[in-house]
């Protein structure tokens, strides 16, 4: 390898392979994140040892593969809380996670208050909107929280983050 | 006021492959495709409606973009997470059969979402997030 210019171009390569599998890793604890799924088993799959997956993860999407499944555990059980007809216990379990105390630790960390206190919110939310139209309170429905927005979009928009400021007025991270 | 929407772009790292995958796997229909090696610019569109269509380009193409940000628009790419697209069918698991048997890279089943709305979700061969919403 004697010119530099094609060692930085293998490099940048390397970079963009690397980069691509990270990407499939992220997508599955997207696509799996109800199954038990742990960051071992997640780098046994990628070929990679945990510790460098964590790393790696964490340098290119700001957080850990941990971190970004419990949030994306907590971001879907807020929507089946808002949705109301499932409890708190059974939210958990739906959303993959195996410990009620840890759910309710990562829920309150990350959306501001404890899942029980939330899912109330959201019932007297919505049944405010729906006086306030003039229309009976559903017994359960979903909540359309930003409305004209693709859904998806909208979901994202949601997506409780660490460490950054709530969407919405009247929450505060820890 | 008549306007409506004609071209949205996504981009490739390998027009190829995602000629491939819009023509083959998604079934749309090339109306050009313009230019050489990597620097291609190739538009496709759902059969039956001309007037919308992707144009997919090499991204960061403009000569006014800098090294720095060609680079970081590769890695978001490579991350996927530059484009994404919403795109919509009646017949959800058909479609997701289909682009599935074509060796893509799902990133989420037919799901009924609680907002609503019944969805699946894959990767073009170049990163970008392909969303397909069912239209009730």
């Amino acid at each position: 390898m004697c010119r530099p210019e094609w060692r930085r171009a293998l490099v940048q390569a390397q970079r963009l392979a690397d980069f691509a599998r990270l990407r499939r890793v992220r997508d599955r604890i997207d696509r799996e994140y109800a199954r038990p799924l742990d960051v071992a088993a997640l780098a046994r799959d990628a070929n990679m040892p945990a510790g460098q997956l964590s790393r790696e993860f964490r340098a290119a999407y700001g957080r850990s593969p941990y971190a970004y499944l419990m949030a994306r555990r907590i971001e879907r059980a807020a929507a089946l809380l808002r949705r109301g007809d499932l409890g708190v216990t059974e939210v958990c379990r739906a959303v993959g996670c195996a410990s009620l105390g840890t759910f309710t630790t990562r829920f309150t960390e990350l959306v501001g208050m404890p899942p029980g206190a939330f899912r109330r919110r959201a019932a007297d939310a919505a049944g405010a909107a729906d006086a306030a139209a003039g229309r009976p309170a559903p017994a359960a429905g979903p909540a359309i929280i930003l409305d004209g927005m693709p859904a998806w979009v909208a979901r994202r928009v949601a997506r409780p983050v660490r460490n950054r400021e709530a969407p919405a007025a009247g929450q505060r991270l820890a | 006021m008549d306007i409506s929407i004609h071209t949205t772009t996504l981009p490739h790292d390998d027009p190829d492959a995602s000629l491939v995958f819009y023509r083959d796997v998604l079934g749309f229909e090339v109306c050009s495709d313009v230019g050489q090696g990597r620097m291609r610019w190739i538009t496709v569109g759902p059969a039956g409606q001309p007037g919308t269509s992707i144009l997919l380009a090499p991204p960061a193409a403009d000569p006014g973009i800098s090294e720095d940000e060609r680079r970081t628009i590769t890695e978001m790419m490579a991350k996927g997470t530059y484009g994404w697209i919403l795109l919509a069918t009646p017949d959800l698991d058909a479609t997701f059969e289909k682009v599935q048997a074509g060796d893509s890279e799902v990133v989420q089943e037919p799901t009924d979402q609680p907002y609503g709305v019944r969805d699946c979700a894959f990767r073009d061969p170049a990163g970008n997030l392909i969303r397909i919403q069912e239209l009730r």
